[in-house]
């Protein structure tokens, strides 16, 4: 059965990793690394396809079958597997990982070409996608932890693919030093959840620990404990406030990276492990508030900075954290498969968007900066028709797949949450589709603000622009699978059905009976509908018809266009409250006193001191052999008394 | 009887008074003829003790070469005269003296403890028999060869080495 | 024997520490060698002691070894001090300190 050999999906790439890395400086010919980078890729989404068939002929309650590889840890009642958990919510999130990750691989033989280390990529997205395989596939947590690690690792390592190029005001590696490091932080609090389930539940494996969460008698303080300590490895990694600075810098990375990565995958961990531990955070109500009050204001907080920004590749990073915003807020709500099925559509949308973005920057020649372009759909017909769609998909338009998984989410978000929840959703939508089309139409149509005899945009090659087509088919149809209940009558909601049992016992908890009227649905469906055609209408009229009335309200609202700009300023505000501290504190304490004076001191002044005692002591070498003489009768003396005493 | 314990207190006396002598004179050459003196009481002792092979073998290694090598070197060193005894470092002399009458004190003492001294009957015959020279003779050549024959390399290995030590270098 | 042992034995007990107090306090190399042999006189004496009470010749042998024994080492030791003299014009053991720290 393949669901056994489920571990190939890990071990192919792995071994594509290997291959580009050992032998891929000796291979010059890019067709040969692109092909075994990509075609490990390529053969484990099959494996997966072929093992989500074998899933669905198994009977409801008999989806869950773990294949173990070998003993990894056995310490003291500590006894973790390399074992993989085929599921239906690994299932899916195999398929889009392994299924998106072909296709921007195929997409990368075509963007990276001519560059000097294209080997070097290849072996870093195969890494990428072995380790978020781990991660997705994994039966417990440390496993989980490992594949975490891993793809912050690759995160980092391809942020800084190329080292040598100036970003912003420092470089590229520093940039994804930054990444690295925040993520490190949220890494702290999900070994801190690690650390705390354990010693509530004894385990670390997901079966033991979801059935003794039902079982044994935990206090709910603690579950709040593990949930919110794993929540800030989520927001870490899913860059979520506090910790979502990274994710702009990331953008120094080549665009592929930011397509696969900090878009459709590695962003996507943290709803993942939250979607996981859907148990956990169903016993501990105070925490899916927190999720969803994050969540929620995420989303608001960075669709606003993404309105003013002018760097393509800006608009969609602060684009994916305000849409993470909302899987979470999905997740908060409880409904935790309204979340998986948003990271699904929006890792065809966004991934589609940032392909498109980095078929642009090709053609201009490497220029970002959005107010430079102008009118290309002329030029790329392509990339313009899939980015259109893909605009479509993220505002929220029906029949896209976007609008389906968007709108079940603010559904949800009413239903379970309350009307507040809702209201910031919408408005957060509106803004969506503002400056997703604020995007485009500055982008695609209107005049042209380049020379068009010095540079020739010229549409891509079909290496790059099949992949454009096979996302944007997937952006348009994808969310057919997840047609709400009112619709799709007696068949239901056919992801949500998928996914069920894995969220069984988390609903049962939570008892989101919650029964509103099919005509409350239809409302607010159609109320988000037309806040995305509205968002779409007024960005044409400004950016297309009416470009003046833009620079008219920036200067009006300047002190708030100029905070929106400088994204809330809140990089300084860290630098400042954080950064700074830690490295004064560190010069000045910790190396300074701590390292110079006191360890230093110590074992400078012990040196001393023997030093001192010593140069006493010799004094009683005089060379003389008469006081040598006098010592040993001394010590006769002495002698002679012991004997004495003990002999009376 | 009397003349046993008039004897002992002549020789003792004579061995007391030359040994302090010796150790507080000024010149050398007077303490190395003090020390004469001293083996000579010693002898004295032993003759008492019937050891008599030892006592002739006293006077003639001890008293007659090895005192005489004694003076040989001191002549041929010529040291200088040391100030009086506790003129020199009082603090330090007087200090020796006490630690060392302390040990004397408790050798004394231990002496005394042990009870088996008083226990201690010897038949005259056999003290006489004891330190006749045939006895000494017959046991040295039969059960004490070993040592004795090792007493004779010593001795070449000893000369050999004050040679070596004490010549001059060649030229 | 009607002097009881004991006399003999704080007689030599006696010579003993006045040997020790020479060798500690002289200054003069030669008349240390001469306490020095003056302390092997003593446990000769001891030795001697032992051998008439008890009736046996071993004590007596005993000496004689320790006769031959100590004319060695005077030989030697004093040829080692005027070797010494040769060097430091001197017998004073205070100046004799190349060991010092």
């Amino acid at each position: 059965m393949m669901i056994n050999l489920i571990y190939l999906t890990v071990l192919f790439p792995l071994f594509g990793f290997l291959f580009n890395g050992i032998l891929g400086p000796k291979i010059k010919n890019e067709k040969v690394i692109g092909i075994i980078g990509s075609g490990t890729i390529g053969i484990a989404f099959i494996i997966a396809v072929v093992a989500l068939f074998e899933t669905l002929a198994l009977p409801v309650d008999q989806r869950l079958t773990i294949v173990t590889l070998f003993q990894w840890i056995d310490v003291a009642g500590l006894n973790i597997h390399f074992a993989y958990q085929v599921d239906q919510l690994s299932l899916v999130m195999s398929l889009v990982v392994t299924g998106v990750g072909f296709i921007i691989h195929v997409y990368s033989i075509g963007y990276m070409h001519g560059d000097k280390s294209f080997w070097r990529f290849f072996t870093y997205l195969n890494l990428f996608i072995f380790a978020m395989m781990n991660l997705i596939l994994a039966d417990n947590f440390l496993l989980l932890f490992l594949g975490w690690e891993g793809v912050g690792l690759c995160s980092y390592l391809l942020i800084g693919f190329w080292y040598d190029r100036k970003f912003e005001k420092s470089t590229t590696a520093s940039a994804g030093l930054k990444a690295f490091i925040v993520n490190r932080i949220g890494d702290f609090g999900f070994l801190l959840g690690m650390f705390l389930i354990y010693s509530s539940f004894g385990s670390l494996i997901f079966t033991d620990v979801f059935s003794r969460a039902l079982s044994f008698n935990v206090p709910e303080h603690i579950f709040t404990l593990i949930a919110i300590f794993l929540f800030i490895g989520a927001t870490g990694k899913s860059a979520q406030i506090p910790l979502l600075v990274w994710l702009p810098d990331a953008m120094a990375g080549p665009t592929p990276v930011s397509a696969l990565i900090h878009a459709a995958t590695m962003v996507t961990a943290g709803v993942y492990m939250v979607a996981r531990c859907s148990i956990i955070y169903a016993s501990a109500p105070t925490a899916m508030m927190v999720v969803a009050v994050i969540g929620v204001f995420t989303a608001f907080f960075a669709a606003t900075i993404g309105l003013v920004q002018n760097d393509i590749k800006k608009v969609l990073a602060y684009s994916t954290i305000s849409q993470l915003g909302y899987m979470f807020l999905a997740l908060g709500a409880g409904a935790f498969s309204a979340g998986i099925f948003h990271v699904m559509t929006h890792a065809f949308f966004k991934a589609l968007l940032f392909l498109g973005a980095g078929s642009v920057i090709h053609s201009m020649h490497d220029v970002q900066d959005i107010r430079q372009y102008g009118g290309l759909k002329k030029y790329m017909p392509v990339t313009y028709g899939t980015f259109l769609v893909a605009a479509t998909a993220i505002s929220g338009i029906p029949p896209l797949s976007g609008f389906f998984s968007k709108d079940e989410i603010l559904w949800y978000s009413y239903a379970n949450l309350g009307i507040v929840f809702w209201l910031i959703g919408v408005i957060t939508a509106l803004l969506t589709a503002f400056y997703m089309f604020r995007l485009y139409f500055l982008t695609f149509e209107g005049k042209e603000k380049f020379d068009s005899h010095k540079t020739h945009p010229h549409e891509s090659p079909k290496l790059m622009t099949v992949p454009l087509i096979v996302l944007g088919v997937l952006s348009a149809i994808g969310g057919f699978i997840g047609i709400p209940e009112i619709f799709s009558g007696e068949h239901g909601n056919l992801f949500h059905t998928w996914l069920a049992p894995v969220f069984k016992a988390a609903e049962i908890k939570l008892m989101n009976i919650g029964s509103h009227s099919h005509f409350e649905e239809i409302l607010f469906m159609a109320i988000s509908i037309v806040a995305g055609v509205g968002g779409i209408f007024y960005a044409r009229y400004v950016y297309l018809k009416k470009p003046a009335v833009a620079d008219k309200t920036a200067s009006r609202f300047k002190g708030a266009y100029n905070i929106l700009l400088n994204k809330y300023f809140l990089d300084e505000a860290y630098e400042a409250s954080v950064v700074n501290p830690i490295v004064k504190g560190s010069e000045n304490i910790l190396w300074k006193i701590a390292d110079n004076r006191i360890i230093d001191g110590t074992i400078n002044n012990l040196a001393k001191l023997v030093d001192n005692i010593s140069g006493k002591i010799k004094k009683i070498q005089t060379g003389v052999a008469q006081s040598y003489a006098l010592v040993m009768i001394l010590g006769v003396l002495i002698a002679l008394l012991w004997l004495i005493i003990s002999y009376s | 009887m009397m003349l046993e314990i008039v004897l002992f207190i002549i020789f003792a006396t004579v061995c007391v008074v030359s040994s302090v002598l010796m150790i507080t004179r000024q010149n050398p050459v007077i303490s190395a003829l003090f020390l004469v003196l001293n083996f000579a009481g010693l002898a004295g002792l032993y003759l008492t003790l019937n050891a008599q092979f030892i006592a002739v073998a006293q006077v003639i290694v001890y008293a007659g070469a090895i005192m005489v090598f004694f003076l040989f070197v001191i002549m041929l060193l010529n040291p200088e005269k040391e100030k009086k005894f506790f003129k020199q470092k009082p603090k330090l002399k007087i200090f020796i003296v006490v630690i060392v009458a302390l040990v004397l004190l408790q050798i004394v003492y231990m002496i005394f403890l042990s009870k088996p001294l008083n226990a201690i009957n010897p038949e005259v015959a056999k003290s006489v028999d004891a330190g006749t020279v045939e006895t000494i003779g017959r046991e040295m050549f039969t059960k004490y060869i070993l040592p004795f024959e090792a007493a004779g390399y010593l001795l070449l290995a000893a000369t050999i080495g004050a040679l070596v030590l004490a010549k001059k270098k060649f030229e | 024997m009607q002097i009881p042992i004991e006399y003999y034995l704080i007689l030599s007990a006696f010579m003993f520490s006045v040997g020790i107090v020479g060798v500690l306090t002289r200054r003069n190399a030669i008349v240390v060698f001469m306490s020095v042999e003056l302390m092997l006189n003593s446990a000769n004496l001891t030795l001697i002691t032992f051998s008439s009470y008890l009736g046996d010749a071993t004590g007596q042998l005993f000496v004689f070894f320790v006769m031959a024994v100590a004319a060695a080492e005077a030989a030697v030791g004093l040829a080692i001090i005027i070797a010494i003299f040769r060097n430091k014009l001197t017998v004073n053991i205070d100046e004799i300190n190349i060991l010092k720290w």
